[in-house]
């Protein structure tokens, strides 16, 4: 046994590792294990989290040194009615697109965990697109939405006798369009998640539900959705979090006036990606970074208090 | 509906009366689920029609052909991509594979001092967005020299906290005897890891590896920045851009986004039950 552990121990001289008490090894062997995740969770996460909260309080436009200006950034982002509209455009996202997914997803799962005929290939045309992606689907979604004779949506809507909509031409219907292809994007995974959940509910609690004579209504509010309570709740939150950081799709369905029209579309990690790369406004945008991060952080927190309470 | 709702137990006793209920929901499950791969259908099937076709929306192209794929991958830009995409993303997840499993191996099944606080820390960093980083990561890779470089765009995701978190989580379920019996037999830690507890995780394993790839492999945000020359393009950042350049000739787009998208279905297709089975078990116990 010396012999081996000699031989593949860590860097350690023979005699000096044999004397070692075997808790130690295993203390010395988890360590090494751990080194060099260690070093990078500190240099690739910890110290640029830090270099972010730091250069929000300076102005560098990456030639000259960064100046410390204190809360100027801040100051100068609250005025700005850009981030407001960005603001209010980031949780539209969220507000609509979170519960439309869910509900669609829940329902979804909720008949297709009982469907026999043909299961894994339904299942398979409603998971597709989360395989996809983004940045080529949003380009098939924006040939979509063309006017005629190009879009195949309004080529559709003229048949049945609707008139032409502009979608992502116009300020007001722009944001819903490319909300649809995130929705479209993303239930994929949800549908599974909940049909995970679903399966995960014991059977005996609908037998004994059933002989206590509750009908199906009852059972899916009294059973079903409290027992799913831990899915929902991650998918909430996991669904949030991907709606207020939407990038891939904004991007590439509004590549000739990114976020347009007149910044309709226009999130906040767009705001943020054109701050830094395109004005390179490096202070001003790391500001925006920490305002995203509080609003993940709280809108995460919000969430897993509120779904603890209504227990 | 209430047909629809007999619990699964009894579902094989049931099978033989088709209920009314039943057939109508899967009808219309079976109409969402088309009208969910209708995008798809219709990428595959522009990619095949020529340019004067492209106005005409009937679904089945009346003179398919596959010029545009010959024109699209003749110039070579987008075999170019795909390699790099294919490069990268087969890094990030072999590394992935490696150190998250090992970190979760430790975490899991060593005691030492400071083993909650590394579990802390590192699950705390699942708490900072990508996008709060980027700037410094750009700065760090502008300063040295990781711009336009494959480990440019690979660094920020070698290891990462939701992998380890997952990982932890299942070696938790390895019995304790199991390595001690390896410790009997002389074997190393790092070989009692690797030969011993690796091989009792494999479904954790393929489900965090089928996560990597698939987030590498379509990674837009990151790429974005730190590639700043046409040939270090991944594939989705190469496809905007050439969309971008084909303006109007949405029979090229819609080639560039199938031969993006062809590779994971193909993958999907091979793998189903493991991807499905991956993403519930990433899902429930991430």
């Amino acid at each position: 046994m010396a012999t081996i552990a000699r031989q593949a121990g860590p860097a350690e001289s023979a005699g000096l590792w044999d004397r070692l008490s075997i808790r130690t090894k295993r203390v010395i062997w988890a360590w090494s294990f751990l080194a060099l995740p260690v070093v990078f969770y500190a240099g690739i996460r910890f110290y640029p989290t830090f270099q972010a909260f730091w250069l929000s309080f300076t102005d560098w436009d990456l030639l000259r040194p960064a100046t410390f200006i204190g809360l100027e950034n801040y100051r100068r982002l609250f005025a700005d009615p850009l981030f407001w509209q960005v603001f209010r455009n980031t949780f539209t996202y969220l507000i609509i697109g979170t519960p439309v997914s869910l509900v669609l997803a829940f329902v979804v799962a909720f008949y297709l965990d009982r469907v026999r005929f043909m299961h894994g290939f339904i299942r398979a045309l409603y998971f597709l697109p989360f395989l996809t992606t983004a940045a080529a689907m949003a380009w098939v979604w924006r040939w979509f939405y063309q006017p005629v004779p190009i879009g195949v949506i309004n080529g559709f809507l003229g048949m049945i006798g609707i008139p032409q909509q502009p979608f992502l031409r116009s300020v007001d219907q722009a944001l819903p369009a490319i909300m649809v292809t995130a929705i479209w994007a993303g239930i994929g995974f949800q549908i599974i998640i909940f049909m995970a959940g679903l399966r995960a509910i014991p059977s005996t609690y609908y037998e004994a539900a059933r002989i206590d004579g509750l009908g199906e209504w009852a059972i899916l509010r009294k059973i079903t959705l409290p027992l799913l309570k831990p899915t929902t709740v991650f998918l909430v939150v996991f669904s949030s979090i991907g709606f207020l950081r939407i990038f891939d799709q904004v991007y590439n369905m509004t590549t000739n006036d990114p976020g347009g029209p007149l910044n309709s579309t226009k999130p906040l990690v767009l705001m943020i990606f054109q701050t830094a790369f395109s004005s390179y406004d490096m202070g001003y945008a790391a500001a925006q970074t920490v305002v995203l991060f509080t609003i993940l952080l709280l809108v995460s927190l919000l969430q897993l208090w509120v779904l603890r309470k209504r227990a | 509906m209430t047909a629809v709702a007999a619990p699964s137990t009894e579902l094989a006793a049931n099978r033989k009366n088709i209920r009314p209920g039943r057939v109508v929901a899967w009808t219309l499950l079976f109409i969402g689920g088309l009208v969910m791969i209708t995008p798809l259908l219709y990428m595959f099937s522009t990619s095949l029609k020529s340019a004067g076709q492209v106005y005409d929306l009937r679904l089945f192209p009346a003179d398919p052909t596959l010029d545009n794929y010959l024109r699209v991958l003749s110039d070579g830009r987008f075999l170019r991509w795909f390699l790099n995409s294919l490069i990268v993303a087969t890094a990030v997840t072999v590394s992935n594979v490696f150190f998250d499993s090992l970190v979760g191996y430790t975490l899991a099944k060593f005691t030492f001092r400071g083993r909650y606080f590394i579990f802390l820390a590192i699950l705390s960093t699942l708490m900072i967005p990508t996008e709060m980083l980027v700037i410094p990561w750009y700065l760090m890779s502008s300063q040295l020299g990781w711009l336009d470089t494959y480990w440019g765009i690979m660094f920020p995701g070698m290891m990462t906290a939701f992998g380890t978190f997952l990982m932890k989580q299942f070696f938790e379920t390895v019995p304790d005897d199991f390595i001690e019996a390896a410790r009997v037999d002389g074997l190393n830690e790092f070989t009692i890891w690797w030969k011993i507890a690796m091989p009792m995780v494999t479904p954790a394993l393929s489900a965090l590896a089928i996560f990597t790839f698939l987030g590498n492999w379509t990674a837009f945000f990151w790429p974005l920045i730190v590639v700043t020359s046409r040939e270090m393009y991944t594939l989705p950042v190469g496809l905007s851009s050439f969309a971008v350049e084909q303006s109007i000739q949405w029979e090229m787009i819609m080639t560039g986004a199938a031969l993006a998208t062809i590779p994971t279905l193909l993958v999907f297709l091979v793998l189903q039950r493991y991807i499905v089975r991956g993403v519930m078990l990433a899902g429930l116990k991430g």
